[in-house]
């Protein structure tokens, strides 16, 4: 029998361990846990949820619970390097933001929530980004691309960009 | 422009107006040493309560009354939790302020928590702000550096931490239960109160959840006086004794079609027209105003003949919208179909609703699926009556949810529909003309994505 491969490295484990003060139980880890490995693998598999749960003593199934009520973890493949949210509720919409969303995904030959075949690039459809005083906007990893235009919004996200904190 | 100066946003604009350095010589943190040197916990508590700061996060609850729910001589912890969950469509007030002035937030989270004896204060940060994420971090650390933070601050017996804690892209976790079940690692369901937060909130303890801007507000309290902050806004109605009054300065986001979107400090109390034409420079293009959210999307909505109404606590309920709430106001113009406009507020609702409550799950997502068969032209005027009955029988207020989200999805469903029903039945009648009568069960389209 060969063990199976851990996905958790030992530096996300310290990572998780490294904000148990902060907490008197150990199941408020689970959302900062879940952001540590999404971070990394851009992705949380199963088996990253498993090996959540035997590190905070939960139960996996409590894990993935907490997991599966937020949109934000894809479970089955890593979201693109630039995972970009396009605003579409009011204030982005009143600007533009539906034709935006519809325009980056049909120049990038994806759907919705959809990653371009080379893993570049993941656009996601987002409710309030809190940027209304420059919508339409689209939060690209941690930067946040303001009064977008459908040109720009597709020259912009052709762009490298620093790993989302 | 009104003469009135900003306080709140004294710091947008400045050269690293960011920084402790900045703050402190524009007089912060001198409040929380003369407060922590000379007044009891109760006398804090007693400031806030005397200023009549209700509340910026939306619900517009007494800050101070809040507060003194909690349990006396409780052996602790208590905690305090930041709302930083910013999610209502339209509102973006404190992001600027935890990006231009973050040591203004600290100062009024550590004040608050001196003043409710919370020896941990979370902020609930939502994941799409990095930018607020790395600031406060940077605010926290110097903070500690200076001895604002940590163990017997400023050589008292008070200590005190503040953890950042980030949110994963759910509207729900800025319903304060909904929040401390986020924080305590499992989904954002609320919890039916009571028991409230201050009797058993966070892990199970007394717990106080306030706003961003409301921290900000105790920390200028603390700074210019109760006096000051009472001067400034609505006063109390003599005529009616359950009014609180809608005092202090107010953040107002500015957004949709309007020429200058912005983030703008006025006293409580501006108008709608006000804030648009002096503030926005008008409705963009020269157009007119077709509708206007008076404080984000779940407030619903008032007509262009409704726009002198006071943007206070009180005001835009005299027009049948829900509140106040964020004060984020965004204009319509009247290109704009408000079939669209009703379809995104549906979209919205649906997409963030939990899940918990079946009247709110099913309510959000049907009203969601009516509009996209009314706008791909297979309407009836039957789905106006539908709806509405939708609007009144979910939420908090007919008592058929746990929370308000419901109230929140219906008020524009009702505020729309009663306000705009002339042009919701022109839409259908013109393109179902063969079909706008009938009554009969329909079924529902797929719902379908951009593509």
């Amino acid at each position: 029998m060969i063990a199976p491969k851990r996905v958790l490295t030992d530096e996300m484990v310290a990572k998780i361990e490294a904000l148990a003060p902060r907490y008197p139980n150990r199941r408020a880890l689970t959302l900062p846990a879940l952001h540590i490995v999404n971070a990394e693998l851009r992705h949380v598999p199963l088996e990253a949820v498993v090996e959540i749960a035997r590190v905070l003593g939960l139960a996996p199934a409590e894990v993935q619970d907490t997991l599966t009520f937020y949109q934000f973890f894809h479970q089955e493949k890593p979201h693109g390097k630039v995972r970009a949210f396009v605003c579409r509720s009011v204030s982005c919409a009143l600007r533009g933001g539906d034709h935006l969303l519809e325009h980056l995904c049909h120049k990038n030959g994806i759907a919705p929530y959809g990653t371009t075949p080379d893993g570049e690039l993941t656009i996601e459809p987002a409710e309030c980004l809190g940027a209304c005083d420059f919508a339409p906007c689209i939060l690209a990893n941690d930067d946040l691309l303001k009064n977008m235009t459908p040109e720009a919004a597709e020259a912009e996200l052709k762009k490298p960009r620093a790993r989302a904190t | 422009m009104p003469a009135f100066k900003p306080v709140l946003l004294e710091a947008v604009g400045v050269p690293d107006g960011h920084t402790i350095a900045s703050y402190k010589s524009r007089g912060g943190y001198a409040p929380l040493e003369k407060m922590l040197g000379e007044k009891q916990p109760a006398d804090v508590v007693e400031m806030v309560k005397a200023s009549g700061l209700r509340g910026r996060g939306g619900a517009g609850f007494s800050t101070g009354l809040k507060w003194t729910f909690l349990p006396k001589d409780h052996p602790g912890p208590i905690y305090l939790c930041v709302n930083a969950d910013e999610s209502e469509p339209g509102t973006f007030n404190n992001r600027i302020l935890m990006e231009d002035d973050p040591h203004q937030v600290i100062e009024g989270i550590i004040l608050s928590s001196y003043a409710t004896r919370a020896s941990t204060a979370y902020i609930y940060l939502r994941y799409e702000y990095p930018h607020s994420w790395h600031r406060l971090q940077g605010a926290i650390d110097e903070a500690y550096a200076a001895g604002y933070l940590g163990k017997n601050i400023q050589g008292t017996n008070f200590s005190l931490d503040i953890y950042l804690h980030r949110g994963a892209a759910a509207y729900i976790c800025g319903e304060e239960t909904g929040l401390i079940e986020s924080l305590e690692g499992k989904r954002a369901w609320p919890r039916i109160k009571p028991p409230f937060p201050a009797i058993e909130g966070l892990f199970r303890k007394p717990t106080v959840v306030n706003n961003i801007e409301t921290m900000a507000c105790v920390a200028q309290i603390a700074r210019r006086g109760v006096e000051w902050f009472k001067s400034i806004g609505v006063p109390a109605d003599p005529n009616n004794p359950r009014d609180p009054g809608s005092y202090g300065p107010k953040l107002y986001c500015l957004s949709g079609h309007v020429e200058k979107p912005g983030c703008y400090e006025a006293p409580l109390g501006i108008t709608a027209r006000q804030l648009i034409d002096e503030f926005g420079g008008g409705v963009w293009k020269g157009r007119r105003a077709k509708a206007v959210i008076p404080g984000g999307i779940s407030m619903g909505l008032m007509t262009e003949s409704e726009l002198d109404t006071p943007l206070d606590f009180a005001g835009p309920g005299r027009v049948g919208c829900l509140g106040l709430g964020t004060a984020a106001v965004v204009v319509i113009d009247d290109q704009t179909s408000i079939v669209d406009f009703l379809h995104n507020s549906c979209r919205f609702f649906a997409h963030e609703s939990c899940g918990q409550c079946t009247p709110c799950r099913e309510g959000t997502s049907w009203s969601l699926r009516m509009l996209e068969r009314i706008k791909a032209g297979r309407g009836r005027l039957k789905d106006l009556d539908i709806l509405l009955e939708l609007g009144q029988t979910m939420g908090m207020m007919p008592g058929s949810t746990i929370c308000g989200l419901a109230d929140g999805a219906a008020w524009p469903i009702k505020n729309a529909i009663k306000k705009f029903r002339g042009e919701f039945e022109d839409y259908i009648k013109r393109t179902n003309p063969s079909g706008w009568m009938v009554t009969d069960p329909v079924p529902a389209l797929q719902i379908v994505g951009a593509h």
